[in-house]
């Protein structure tokens, strides 16, 4: 347990959360909670249901049944990018940008939202009327080491760069909660190394929520973890109790953790 | 140097609209005018397609709109011009609100359907209500718009010279809107709406809002073609209007602001031209159109920008 975690508010509160495809069962029953500025690692072979769980949390995805709380309000049926403004924020498994549009101009349109200045609709958006815009989002770039890829179109990016513009989209957005879907994948091993290192800087205030099968990342960031099996939770715990759990060692180490393993 | 030559050619372009009646032909006029009033309703229509990715068919409801309100009212109420405009901006308006709403809760090709359905509809209406449009026979003898006073735009010319500076106001209106972080959220939700949400946008209220913008100035288009025409018919508000306004801004270059300008005086030119030589001239448009589909879907603006 987060040693903290006593004395903070709840983030997150999922209750009895469900989901069903048809006659087919995703989800069933889950309910946890989840503390402010926890780091918290879902984990789980493939089809344990955590996209879906995510899916569900960022208003992409109707549950079938149960309640979801975002710091004690009710957010079950809000839409996505409601969610977004109250401080959701989510990272996809497969990178959702725009091809077409340059790195700077990606990050543009997320913090133009983010500052309130998305209606403006009678002036060019260009350095000299957006100032204060342009100078943070060139922060944003200079500290995620893509400056030198301002003007590239997010097309001709490597796919570990666009990985990266990805997280930094959903960084910009300053959210409460943080959602990553399996934010490594496809990385080379020294973007992974990257990229752990910069989530560890993100504020303490900050609460993360992700998905990753890369285990060195999971127990370098997570100070809990909890493991979905078949739509359920099998386990959750600190990363200590986890790693010694045996049901989880047959279910996720045992199978899945060497296929991770052997696959990098 | 690449702006002082824009510049320098936006002055010469303006200035040759300005002198244009000292030295031009009758016919030119006429042409030039009607190349300017669909240049607007392919601009307008562009917001939808071009930069917010919405292909709507049913555009001709506003041109229609537009177009009867000015007719109905300049015969029935009067036939000042600020009364008139302002009257066909607010009806144009209010229907693209209520139909923009509608239409934009789906997309692709249900959009495409549901706005055809829509124009389709006003169609019926204007085609029935005899009493109101005309019906088949549409609406003749539309008195010209008037001043103040009884100060009234008889002349092809003094028309043409009031198309020139709503067509130069929407045009370099629609410049810094486009470029606004308005119109960069509109090539947002072309590109990825779910991007889009992801960040926090309501992308259904943007997608709204271009549908309002772009029936709004599709309805003014309209109104200038009563101006310009003292007369309004049926096929205004037919469905092959909307298809003609899809295809200026296909030809021409859809998500460009001269893309539209373009294509519109490409169909305007080429529908005078060859239909004083043939009947078939549709078919010539769907040959000609069918060549850019397949060889330059960028339209006539690509071709220049792949060039520079």
């Amino acid at each position: 347990m987060n040693h903290t975690s006593q004395s903070k508010e709840v983030a997150l509160s999922i209750e009895g959360l469900a989901k069903q495809f048809g006659g087919l069962s995703i989800l069933s029953d889950v309910s946890f909670q989840v503390k402010a500025g926890e780091r918290r690692a879902i984990i789980g072979p493939n089809g344990a249901g955590k996209t879906t769980l995510f899916n569900m949390i960022a208003g992409d995805l109707e549950p079938t049944s149960g309640r979801i709380y975002f710091f004690g309000e009710e957010i079950t049926h809000l839409p996505n990018f409601r969610r977004v403004r109250k401080g959701i924020v989510r990272t996809f498994q497969k990178n959702n940008l725009i091809a077409e549009l340059s790195v700077l101009e990606n990050l543009l349109l997320v913090l133009q939202r983010r500052h309130g200045l998305a209606n403006i609709w009678y002036r060019p958006r260009s350095p000299k009327h957006f100032g204060p815009l342009f100078e943070r989002a060139e922060q944003l770039l200079y500290t995620w080491n893509l400056m030198e890829q301002k003007d590239t179109l997010v097309k001709h990016l490597s796919y570990g760069e666009q990985r990266q513009v990805e997280i930094l989209l959903g960084i910009a957005t300053e959210p409460k909660l943080l959602l990553l879907d399996e934010p490594t994948a496809g990385m080379s091993q020294a973007e992974t190394n990257y990229i752990t290192q910069m989530l560890k800087k993100l504020p303490a205030t900050l609460t993360l929520l992700i998905i990753e099968h890369d285990m060195e990342v999971v127990f370098d960031l997570a100070d809990h973890i909890m493991v979905l099996h078949n739509g359920g939770i099998l386990a959750e715990g600190s990363p200590e109790a986890i790693r010694q759990n045996q049901e989880v060692y047959e279910v996720y180490f045992g199978r899945e953790g060497e296929e991770v393993v052997a696959s990098e | 140097m690449q702006t002082y030559v824009k510049t320098a050619l936006t002055v010469v372009i303006i200035a040759l609209l300005a002198i244009f009646p000292f030295i031009s032909s009758n016919f030119a006029l006429t042409l030039l005018t009607e190349i300017l009033i669909f240049s607007i309703f392919a601009l307008s229509l562009n917001i939808l397609v071009g930069y917010t990715g919405l292909v709507s068919l049913g555009h001709a409801a506003f041109f229609g709109l537009g177009a009867y309100t000015v007719g109905i009212v300049a015969k029935n109420i009067s036939p000042n011009l600020f009364v008139t405009l302002l009257l066909a901006l607010v009806i144009s308006f209010l229907f693209a609100i209520i139909i923009g709403y509608i239409c934009t809760r789906v997309s692709g090709f249900y959009f495409l359907m549901i706005t055809l359905a829509f124009s389709q509809m006003i169609y019926a209406i204007v085609h029935q209500w005899f009493d109101l449009t005309g019906g088949t026979n549409g609406l003749s003898g539309i008195p010209k718009p008037s001043l103040f006073g009884d100060v009234a735009l008889q002349s092809s010319t003094s028309i043409y010279y009031l198309i020139v500076l709503i067509f130069l106001l929407v045009y370099f209106g629609l410049k810094p809107f486009v470029r606004s972080p308005f119109g960069q959220t509109l090539i947002g939700i072309k590109e990825n709406e779910a991007r889009m949400q992801a960040a926090g946008y309501n992308t259904y209220l943007y997608k709204t809002l271009s549908f309002i913008i772009a029936g709004t100035l599709g309805g003014l288009a309209g109104c200038l073609y009563t101006y310009f025409n003292g007369f309004v018919s049926p096929g205004d508000v037919y469905w092959t209007m909307s298809a003609q306004g899809l295809i200026m801004v296909l030809i021409g270059g859809a998500g460009t602001l001269i893309g539209p300008v373009l294509g519109a005086a490409f169909i305007v030119i080429l529908e005078t031209v060859v239909s004083s030589y043939t009947k078939l001239w549709m078919m010539f448009i769907g040959i000609i159109f069918i060549i850019f589909v397949i060889f330059i879907p960028q339209g006539i603006a690509g071709l220049r920008s792949k060039r520079a």
